[in-house]
């Protein structure tokens, strides 16, 4: 039996550390990446993807993860990643409750706090959370559960194999039980030693696998749940900036210093690097001060500049297309406008800055990169910066960055008080980091029924990875099977799929100009390169007198791909008869492991997509989705139902609605009414998501992935709806403005006094 | 400066501030009720939708000096009576609403009002009402939150 290869696959080694009550750590048994032979020629995000790389990375330091079981039964975990909304923390309480037979409540998972020691394996981001930490988790839950019945079997004087685990409670033979907390110091050690144990087998799963509501979800119903806006540091005051008119733009001097110092309510106003910081007794003074502020702005690096002049310099970037030999060339040029990332919780962080040490509290995905820079930019040596993780008020990228936490420690370090730092939503618009602008050109060469040839070109506004990912690549450039290529080349060629059988397929991006902020936005390149391929895939079988479904069927590439699309076809019932100006459209993702397909229907019928609702973007609506993932080994397929479904809305306003303008150096959005991402009167009224049964014995990445099939079908349904490919997304990106461009000088709008409802 | 008394959550209050300060600071960065959320302080993305007098507003335009003695106010923290959450907060957990969680107090304030006016107009909740309301959830639950509107109504 310890032979078999299928039990080798669960036993692992972990620790049992000497404390007071039992508590454990791991190290996870270094296993190869899994090299899967694949007969046709795979892509390099087949054999080793973002996450493998990401997981590598980790492995080293997962034997710093430890788990405490307390006096009163529960167990803490100190998770080191950042929860976004995505739902990590219930999906890991649910892991440790599985693997350990305890109730899910009882089972207290926190974010720890900058951990240096951890080096890269502290980074929220790739959809690698649970990829990364699944198996290390398992594993110190395992040891936990093996020295409770050790020590049981002590107590009740029998031997371990009669003895069984359940809710929390060890149970012997005869019907005796106790409980796991009268156990936390009987099974403490004072000497940490090494324990390898079995993992429980998939098919004795009880919680893993069943869908679980979040954990945190009285809190945040109750308005209990804390952000970092809501803590309460001690002398921790309001703290806006006063940015300039400009992307980047620069502060020369302040005209009116005293003038604004003398207002209601403010205690300090000072010049950091991004503009005029002050700080007030309230939020609202904060405005006041802001707007009242004289300054002489410097030019930023893109002023003058618009979106046409961004995609002038874009194009001449572009690589060449290869001229085809034999066959017929199919070609189309896509153009993705620049879009904001910037999410519900704007940038903020509480600063603490003392001659001798920092504190920082906020919402951050890479901690340790944002202490070293925080250490850094205040002359400090790191172990004298503390850095608090708080749960945040969503990322969709933004928070790989620490934008805002350098501000507070600048501002907090010159005012010599403690800050609390909040961007206005105008800031969070306009000075924000973006998803780059980009294009997408195809070439697919046919010959009959036969496609000979896929090359995607994908040329792109730099995307900043300077937050960690860019140092993990550099430290495993050696064991990348993508050669010596730049940071942005190397995860634009880990994140991409092969997803049919094309022939020769190549897959190629090129980036340039890093003037802008930029950033990886949910599922970085791939809402823009999958809406490209499979509007050409729906060309191409156009071309052959083909139905897009069927022909999907016959060229894609992986079983999981398959199983997917005709499920989504299969619930969605693709080729029903819609009205004149209704269609469907489906289009299928693979990335992080994880296999999606996505069938949506769209209403572009005039009376639709001329609805009036005010100071809104209307336009076709989306009047169905439906959706398949194959995540490998499902967690929690309530979660990630809901992280598919979030994903859509996303993939919805990328492709219809909501894009930034940049004119004359600046972003004219400035509001949620400006930047349109989704909103109710644009969401489809059905959306049903399948989640697969298992098809691996780990789970695939799943924050991110939903985002590129959803939009692809969207953009798909709209060509078969109106009978022309759209070409540039959003697709009202060039329609005349929803909204009134709010002015730039002062940089953020007066509230207004209208909020008492009706005549008062 | 000038006072202002006001009830919040069934408490009588009094803070002084300026007449111009917005009700959402006073609560937030005065009392430190944190429950109504900043999203973009002109009243257009309703994050921090609470109720005075039993309809939904929003305090980030709201001047404190408006708000009259006699007003009460309520926010997420007052919506559950003595530890019972309210139906509406029940049918957001039943559904797996949140997900950051960063609008849902402003969501489920707007719902609850929501539900109050049709029932008063003598009106179901219909698509049509959903599509109109404009507070925005940038993790894109909102099918969710419409299901939960519609149980919640129900149990209301």
């Amino acid at each position: 039996m310890a032979d078999s290869p299928q039990l080798d696959r669960r036993r692992f080694v972990g620790f049992v550390v000497a404390a007071p009550t039992l508590a454990v750590a791991v190290r996870i048994v270094a296993a190869p990446p899994a090299a899967a032979s694949i007969p046709t020629l795979p892509g390099p995000a087949e054999l080793f993807d973002l996450g493998d790389l990401q997981n590598l990375a980790a492995q080293p330091t997962m034997n710093n993860i430890m788990m405490v079981l307390n006096r009163d039964g529960t167990v803490s975990f100190a998770l080191p990643r950042s929860e976004n909304g995505q739902g990590i923390m219930t999906s890991t309480a649910m892991i440790i409750a599985e693997e350990m037979d305890i109730p899910v409540k009882r089972v207290k998972v926190t974010l720890a706090d900058a951990r240096p020691e951890l080096i890269w394996n502290q980074l929220t981001g790739g959809s690698n959370s649970t990829r990364s930490t699944y198996m290390p988790i398992r594993t110190a839950a395992a040891v936990a559960k093996a020295k409770l019945r050790e020590a049981a079997a002590r107590e009740f004087g029998v031997s371990e194999r009669s003895l069984t685990t359940s809710e929390g409670a060890v149970v012997a033979e005869d019907g005796r039980s106790i409980d796991y907390g009268d156990l936390a110091v009987l099974a403490a050690v004072t000497e940490t030693t090494e324990v390898a144990v079995t993992l429980k087998a998939p098919e004795n799963f009880r919680i893993v696998g069943k869908g679980h509501g979040r954990t945190d979800a009285r809190a945040a119903v109750t308005g209990k749940k804390k952000y970092a806006m809501d803590l309460k540091v001690k002398g921790a005051k309001p703290t806006m900036v006063c940015r300039p008119p400009t992307i980047n733009g620069t502060v020369k001097s302040v005209l009116n210093r005293p003038a604004v110092l003398a207002m209601p309510g403010v205690t300090h106003v000072v010049t950091i690097s991004t503009g005029v910081a002050v700080r007030a007794r309230t939020f609202g003074q904060c405005i006041n001060a802001v707007r009242a502020l004289k300054v002489n702005w410097g030019p930023g690096p893109v002023d003058g500049l618009s979106d046409g002049d961004i995609l002038a310099e874009i194009k001449s970037a572009e690589l060449p297309l290869t001229p085809p030999l034999l066959g017929t060339a199919i070609d189309g040029n896509f153009t993705f406008w620049f879009a904001s990332n910037s999410a519900l919780e704007t940038n903020c962080a509480i600063a603490d800055v003392r001659a001798d040490r920092a504190e920082i509290w906020g919402p951050m995905k890479v901690p340790i990169a944002a202490k070293q820079a925080i250490a850094q930019r205040l002359g400090l040596q790191p172990g004298a910066v503390k850095v608090h993780v708080i749960q945040g008020g969503g990322s969709f990228g933004r928070k790989l960055f620490h934008d805002a936490a350098m501000e507070a420690v600048e501002a907090s370090k010159k005012m010599g008080k403690p800050v609390k730092l909040m961007w206005h939503r105008a800031d969070d618009s306009r000075q924000g980091r973006v998803h780059p602008m980009a294009t997408s050109r195809v070439r697919a060469v046919t010959l009959g029924t036969e496609v000979l040839s896929f090359e995607q070109r994908h040329t792109s506004i730099s995307t900043d990875f300077t937050h960690g990912f860019g140092e993990m690549i550099t430290a495993f450039a050696g064991s990348l099977p993508v050669g010596d290529i730049g940071f942005s080349e190397t995860i634009y060629a880990l994140s991409q799929s092969l997803h049919y059988n094309f022939g020769l397929t190549t897959q190629l991006m090129s980036e340039v100009d890093t003037r802008f902020n930029t950033g990886s936005m949910r599922n970085i390149y791939s809402p823009n390169t999958a809406v490209a391929r499979e509007l050409m895939v729906d060309k191409i079988a156009k071309s052959m007198n083909k139905d897009p479904y069927q022909f999907r069927r016959e060229f894609v590439r992986t079983p999981r791909l398959k199983a997917v699309l005709e499920k989504v076809a299969d619930v969605g019932n693709w080729g029903r008869p819609m009205p004149h100006g209704m269609a469907q459209g489906i289009a299928i993702h693979d990335e992080y492991r994880t296999a999606t397909a996505c069938l949506v229907e769209i209403d572009c019928r005039p009376k639709t997509v001329n609805r009036k609702i005010r100071q809104a973007r209307t336009g076709p609506r989306v009047t169905k989705v439906v959706f398949a993932i194959d995540a490998g080994l499902p967690i929690n397929p309530e979660g990630l139902k809901a992280q598919m479904m979030g994903a859509s809305m996303d993939g919805i306003a990328l492709v219809l609605t909501s894009s930034l303008h940049l004119r004359n150096g600046y972003f004219l959005e400035a509001s949620w009414d400006n930047y349109a991402y989704t909103r109710q009167w644009n969401t489809p009224p059905v959306v049903q998501v399948i989640v697969m049964p298992p098809t691996s014995d780990t789970p695939g990445g799943a924050g991110e992935v939903g985002v590129a099939a959803s939009g692809a079908a969207v953009a798909a349904a709209y060509a078969r709806a109106t009978g022309v490919m759209p070409t540039s997304f959003p697709i009202n990106h060039k329609s005349p403005l929803h909204f009134k461009v709010k002015p730039t000088v002062p940089p953020i709008p007066q509230s207004p006094t209208n909020g008492l409802p009706g005549p008062r | 400066m000038p006072k202002h008394t006001f009830t919040v959550n069934g408490k009588k209050v009094t803070v002084k501030a300026e007449d111009s300060v917005r009700l959402l600071w006073i609560l937030r960065d005065v009392l430190g009720i944190t429950g109504p959320k900043y999203g973009c302080g002109i009243n257009v993305c309703k994050a921090c939708t609470s109720h005075i007098n039993g309809q939904a507003f929003n305090p980030c335009s709201v001047p404190v000096g408006k708000i009259k003695p006699t007003d009460e106010i309520t926010t997420i923290e007052g919506l559950a009576k003595k530890g019972r959450l309210h139906p509406m907060q029940q049918a957001w957990i039943d559904h797996d609403v949140a997900q950051c969680g960063y609008c849902q107090p402003g969501q489920i304030m707007a719902a609850v009002a929501l539900v109050k006016k049709l029932r008063k107009e003598g009106r179901p909740v219909r698509n049509a009402d959903l599509d109109e309301i404009r507070n925005i959830c940038r993790c894109g639950t909102y099918d969710r939150i419409r299901d939960a509107i519609k149980d919640g109504a129900r149990r209301m």
